[in-house]
């Protein structure tokens, strides 16, 4: 691996993602502002990366540009073999329907269905029946402990509890890349530890890889690589439990 | 994905209720205010309706059925002489002083008819015979004037009251469709008639008609009109004639008009404000959906059958609220009061668009939504 986050020799033919040379700038004219200046990232399969560095680095925008919902101003991005930014508009969001799953830092679960019908939703999209998708999601609930509030509605539910449904959510539609943003910022220290022990087991699936945006450092234990972000640039990158380089 | 935009609807208890009660008020507005507004040009044609004739002869420049212009007597035997005229007779009609036995005056509408054929009598005979007019000074009064004459105690089959000094007895109780006027109606033979109102030169207020098998009526009052000169129209285009003046005289049509589209308005404001809410409330929600993998024509689906939904329970509740009204308040020919499916059709179309117009603001909303909306904190 070289210090601008690509995978090299053999890693290289299992990534699932390869960001090229990525630019994306936000405004016109004088107002204008760069926020990522040529990123260079690879993301193997199997692979568990945190994103991190100080807000305003562009990890959230990198992010949103690797899942295809911000349009890059230059450079190459390629997600399961796809180059997202020739995708048509309707293309991209089947491509996010069918392979990528998302946890967001504000849940954003609709406060009107319970939680199995909340992790199902993923599923209603896809046009699964609505028997056989709430079935699918109970099991993935019961497996992250939810099997007692299944029908509990998000209000109702505390942080960790609506986390677990959106990781659920996440999940149920088996998707080979999962991309989180800050999915710990609003648990506590235990809770936290115990949903990113969740995300890395999933990320360990030898055909999938987990993107991970997070300012919490407590949790760079559960990486396979940690990627620094600074000024709109990858910087520095720690492998596993080593020192960045 | 209905069954999730539907629990999304359901489940914001306050603001599904708050778009019910705007479609449903704006619905009941319509049909209730397009049903007596009906009503009303009903009443304005029951002077055509309540005699039942295929042809109306009348004065050249006549522009409503109550406008009375007399023709001369002549008039009848010269309809009669236009090829494709099957029958031909006079029709007597005014409004004259009824004096009752207390010594209180009420004003009536004469109808005098045919007395051989009894052509122009009223569709149904609630008490004694209409063929009783042919006896001495008889007549046959409706329902209103049962009432207005003194109730059904004292004005009854035999009862006897005067018009215009004129002793007459009653001979027979008859339905009748209540006028724009709300005049009772008092029916007599036409001859009966010209000897109880005052002496003028002309009396005959019409001709009616019919053609013979293969003519139609709107032929025959063709033939009438170029071959006499008179005004000659079918109880149709008569009717319409007098639902056209009374729009163009009266400003009904505009007082009703301007609460129809109030309730249009208000019912647009209401759903409209109330569904932008919503999108607003929800569109971190809508932008997860997007990320996840929506589509935006999955989500405008979603947002036109929340719409649809609503619209269709506030069209039954209106309309059902609509017509409790017309059953309690208009019983009994109080009020006018007609429901039409034309109507009822109107005012589907027009929550159609009610509903249309309140998404389209919502779903350009969320056409516009950047998904990316869900990755700020």
């Amino acid at each position: 691996m070289n210090q601008t986050g690509e995978l090299s020799g053999q890693e290289r033919s299992h990534w699932l993602v390869r960001a090229r040379g990525v630019t994306k700038s936000f405004g016109e004219g004088d107002t204008k502002i760069p926020v990522l200046k040529g990123v260079d990232l690879d993301v193997a399969s199997g692979e568990v990366l945190f994103l991190v560095g100080p807000s305003g680095s562009g990890k959230t925008t990198l992010l949103s540009v690797i899942a295809g919902i911000l349009e890059s101003d230059d450079g190459d991005v390629r997600v399961l073999g796809e180059s997202i930014q020739e995708l048509s508009a309707s293309a991209k969001t089947n491509f996010r329907r069918d392979h990528l799953g998302f946890i967001f830092q504000q849940y954003n679960l609709l406060p009107t269905l319970t939680a199995v019908e909340n992790a199902a939703v993923p599923l209603f999209i896809q046009g699964v029946p609505k028997v056989e998708a709430k079935a699918r999601a109970e099991d993935i609930l019961k497996t992250m402990g939810m099997g007692e509030r299944l029908m509990a509605l998000p209000p109702k539910l505390s942080g960790g509890e609506q986390q677990r449904v959106a990781i659920a959510r996440a999940l149920v539609a088996e998707p080979q890349l999962l991309l989180c943003d800050e999915p710990t910022a609003s648990l506590d220290g235990e809770t936290g530890h115990r949903i990113v022990e969740q995300l890395c087991g999933v990320g360990k699936h030898p055909d999938r890889a987990v993107i991970i945006v997070t300012h919490d450092s407590r949790i760079f234990e559960f990486g396979d690589r940690v990627v620094h972000m600074e000024d709109g640039r990858v910087g520095q990158i720690r492998q596993g439990q080593g020192d960045f380089i | 994905m209905n069954f999730v935009a539907l629990k999304m609807l359901f489940g914001d208890r306050a603001k599904y209720l708050m778009l019910l009660a705007g479609l449903t008020f704006s619905t009941m507005l319509i049909v209730q205010q397009g049903s007596i507004f009906w009503g009303l040009m009903t009443w304005s044609q029951s002077g055509i309706t309540n005699i039942n004739a295929p042809v109306w002869v009348t004065d050249p420049n006549i522009n409503q059925v109550e406008e009375i212009k007399p023709l001369a007597d002549t008039a009848v035997n010269v309809v009669r002489s236009v090829p494709g005229v099957e029958w031909a007779v006079p029709l007597y009609k005014g409004v004259q002083r009824a004096r009752l036995r207390d010594g209180n005056y009420e004003q009536i509408a004469l109808v005098g008819i045919d007395s051989s054929t009894l052509i122009g009598r009223p569709h149904t005979i609630i008490e004694g015979r209409i063929e009783d007019l042919r006896a001495p000074d008889t007549v046959a009064i409706d329902q209103l004037a049962v009432q207005r004459l003194g109730g059904p105690d004292r004005m009854h089959l035999g009862t006897t009251f005067e018009v215009n000094d004129h002793l007459v007895k009653v001979a027979a109780i008859v339905q009748a469709q209540k006028s724009f006027q709300n005049f009772p109606f008092v029916y007599t033979t036409y001859e009966r008639a010209l000897g109880i109102t005052p002496q003028v030169r002309r009396k005959l207020s019409y001709v009616l008609a019919s053609p013979v098998e293969g003519v139609s009526p709107e032929e025959l009052a063709r033939r009438i009109h170029e071959h006499t000169g008179l005004g000659a129209f079918t109880e149709e285009q008569f009717g319409w004639k007098t639902v056209q003046w009374i729009l163009k005289n009266t400003g009904i049509g505009v007082n009703f008009g301007t609460t129809v589209l109030l309730g249009f308005v208000v019912g647009m404001a209401i759903a409209g404000q109330t569904f932008y809410l919503f999108t607003i409330e929800n569109l971190r929600q809508f932008g997860a959906l997007k990320a996840i993998g929506a589509s935006t024509g999955m989500l405008a689906r979603m947002i036109l059958l929340q719409s649809f939904t609503v619209g269709l329970i506030g069209y039954g509740l209106g309309i059902g609220l609509a017509t409790l009204f017309g059953l309690t308040t208009a019983r009994g020919g109080r009020l006018p009061f007609v429901e039409t499916w034309p109507l009822l059709v109107g005012v589907g179309v027009a929550l159609l668009m009610i509903c249309s117009l309140s998404s389209a603001i919502s779903i350009r909303k969320l056409a516009k939504l950047e998904p990316a909306v869900v990755f700020r904190g």
